[in-house]
């Protein structure tokens, strides 16, 4: 069973009639890292918000583990991470770590157990009592993963969770983000505007076109498994950000430049 | 929850906040500059008295030892007694700061609960806060003076009646403030706690009201001296004499005989109000954990 199901859905803002996405058809399987990446415009994060039932789809139909995505939010079938952590300030790491549990009514016991096992994951272990402001921004948001894993979703749902971050800072955590998922053997949808992040990070990427947004492609990306700062190194690795590249170009993202532009290092 | 186990761990890493030393040093530099402020307002008090009396100058006001009185006679009469064979005037203004004291906190416990019922029950609609705020608003509009009568008529002079006139000056500041720091958390956190099916009262609760503290206290200090010149003013009209509006409005008979003993309730009154803001500014840190540039 498909861990996201989606077929012939449309979303149209009805403010201008801007139609955001155009008939898209996608299946995620389980353990699946999938990507979507494409210029700005292109509604890869309204796709995501689709899938998360924050937004509603106009026609169409959006299935998350088999069910309904607003019945799968109900169920608390995903977990989610923003741009930015979103992390409440007035709570400490461990309690903004055990708000998903204390909304699912897990008792005290339970919540400290699985908040310690969250931060060794991420490996924050000891800054448990600190406040949000007093980390860094990559340290942050270790913590907003954390947070959306601790419920152990089936799906984690990621929006340009690194786009705010220094590039070193990003590809540090694109390795943790890997072996997190790896262990947590969980299932990954990406938004994205790097190249090299989508391919570095996926087993898939769907490759995006903009107004309407639509599915251009997607490209498998069968890099070894378990990836590591070798596989950037790796000149198939560049033979998959080519092909990558090569896709939006046809469908004319460089006219936009922002997904190029940054890409050209 | 409370991780005693962690808390325990870390507390090696973090300085206690209580003893480090750069607290201490920074409380003392605090009382230093209050003292020396006092200092100075005394100076210029006793430098504009001489200058004034020994020129003859009348503008604004001729000074004089009616007009103006000696600092250390204001604080003399605090040792004097009240009136002849009476008490010494402090242990009179301080049980009548006493009695205040307890209107006023219980107005403001009222106003500041019924301020913070307000804005949640609004908080959820923009039509019930088109409908009701405007009422909210005209409410204060509507002078003190014409309030208290009908207050004293409806509940009989008491200082339960004076906590009623209080908490009407109390509620409004906090119904605002708390409103708009009840609508002012981040867009993405209600986006975050819809991902977890959270119910109105959930994000009420985890979201919205975390994220109001700091215009509540904001809200709550305006509130604190309002209710303590509420609760004086209330007294005037319920002819009540135990508190400090009492006492003003009896030794204002007499200014022209004692001017420093309607100073020295004056300074009292001021006293009490100091104490009710410092009280709030204190249960805020207390309270409020909040990024530095979230807290006053």
């Amino acid at each position: 069973m498909s861990v996201v199901s989606i077929s012939g859905m449309t979303k149209t803002f009805p403010k201008g009639n801007v139609t955001a996405l155009q008939e898209i058809d996608l299946e995620v399987e389980p353990g699946e890292f999938v990507s979507l990446i494409g210029p700005s415009g292109c509604g890869k994060s309204t796709l995501l918000r689709v899938i998360g039932d924050l937004i509603q789809p106009t026609s169409g139909t959006v299935e998350v583990n088999g069910k309904g995505a607003h019945q799968a939010r109900l169920d608390h079938d995903y977990g989610i991470v923003f741009q930015d952590s979103v992390l409440f300030d007035w709570r400490t790491v461990t309690k903004n770590v055990a708000l998903p549990l204390e909304m699912l009514g897990w008792d005290r016991a339970k919540r400290k157990q699985r908040v310690d096992e969250m931060l060794r994951l991420v490996e924050l272990q000891g800054f448990g009592d600190h406040h949000p402001w007093q980390l860094s921004g990559g340290m942050q948001m270790r913590v907003a993963i954390a947070r959306a894993l601790a419920f152990e979703p089936p799906l984690l749902l990621m929006d340009e969770p690194f786009g705010a971050l220094d590039e070193m800072t990003r590809e540090r955590l694109n390795i943790e983000l890997l072996q997190i998922w790896r262990r947590m053997e969980s299932t990954v949808v990406f938004v994205t505007h790097s190249i090299s992040e989508a391919v570095f990070l996926s087993t898939r990427v769907v490759v995006m076109s903009p107004r309407p947004g639509r599915i251009a492609g997607i490209v498998d990306i069968d890099l070894a498994q378990p990836r590591s700062a070798d596989t950037r190194e790796d000149p198939r690795f560049f033979e998959h950000v080519t092909a990558v590249r090569e896709l939006l170009r046809s469908v004319g993202a460089d006219d936009h430049g922002s997904v190029l532009a940054e890409e050209i290092t | 929850m409370a991780h005693a186990g962690h808390a325990a761990a870390l507390r090696g890493q973090v300085p206690t906040r209580a003893f480090s030393r750069e607290r201490v040093t920074a409380a003392a530099m605090r009382i230093g500059v209050v003292t020396a402020a006092l200092l100075a307002f005394w100076g210029l008090w006793e430098l504009y008295r001489f200058v004034w009396v020994e020129t003859g100058w009348t503008w604004p006001f001729p000074v004089n030892d009616t007009t103006l009185p000696h600092v250390h006679t204001i604080f003399k009469a605090f040792a004097d007694p009240s009136r002849v064979q009476g008490p010494l005037l402090i242990s009179v203004l301080l049980r009548a700061a006493l009695f205040t004291g307890k209107e006023a906190l219980v107005g403001f416990l009222m106003g500041a609960s019924l301020g913070f019922f307000i804005a949640v029950s609004l908080v959820h609609s923009r039509l019930m806060q088109r409908a009701f705020l405007p009422y909210i608003v005209a409410s204060q509009t509507i002078p003190m003076l014409a309030v208290a009568p009908m207050v004293v008529v409806w509940l009989q002079a008491g200082w339960l009646s004076v906590a009623v006139i209080a908490a009407y000056l109390t509620f409004f500041p906090v119904a605002i403030n708390t409103l708009r720091g009840l609508q002012s958390a981040d867009p993405r956190a209600h986006e975050l706690l819809r991902t977890y099916a959270a119910s109105r009262w959930k994000v009420l609760w985890h979201l919205r009201v975390p994220a109001s503290l700091p215009y509540l206290f904001s809200a709550l200090k305006v509130s604190a001296t309002a209710s303590v010149v509420g609760a004086i003013i209330g007294e005037l009209p319920s002819s009540i004499e135990g508190g400090l509006g009492g006492a003003i409005l009896n030794f204002n008979q007499y200014y022209s005989l004692v001017p420093a003993n309607l100073w020295a309730t004056n300074l009292i009154a001021a006293a009490l109000g100091i104490a009710f803001f410092l009280a709030v500014v204190v249960a805020e840190k207390l309270i409020v954990r909040r990024a530095p540039e979230h807290t006053a």
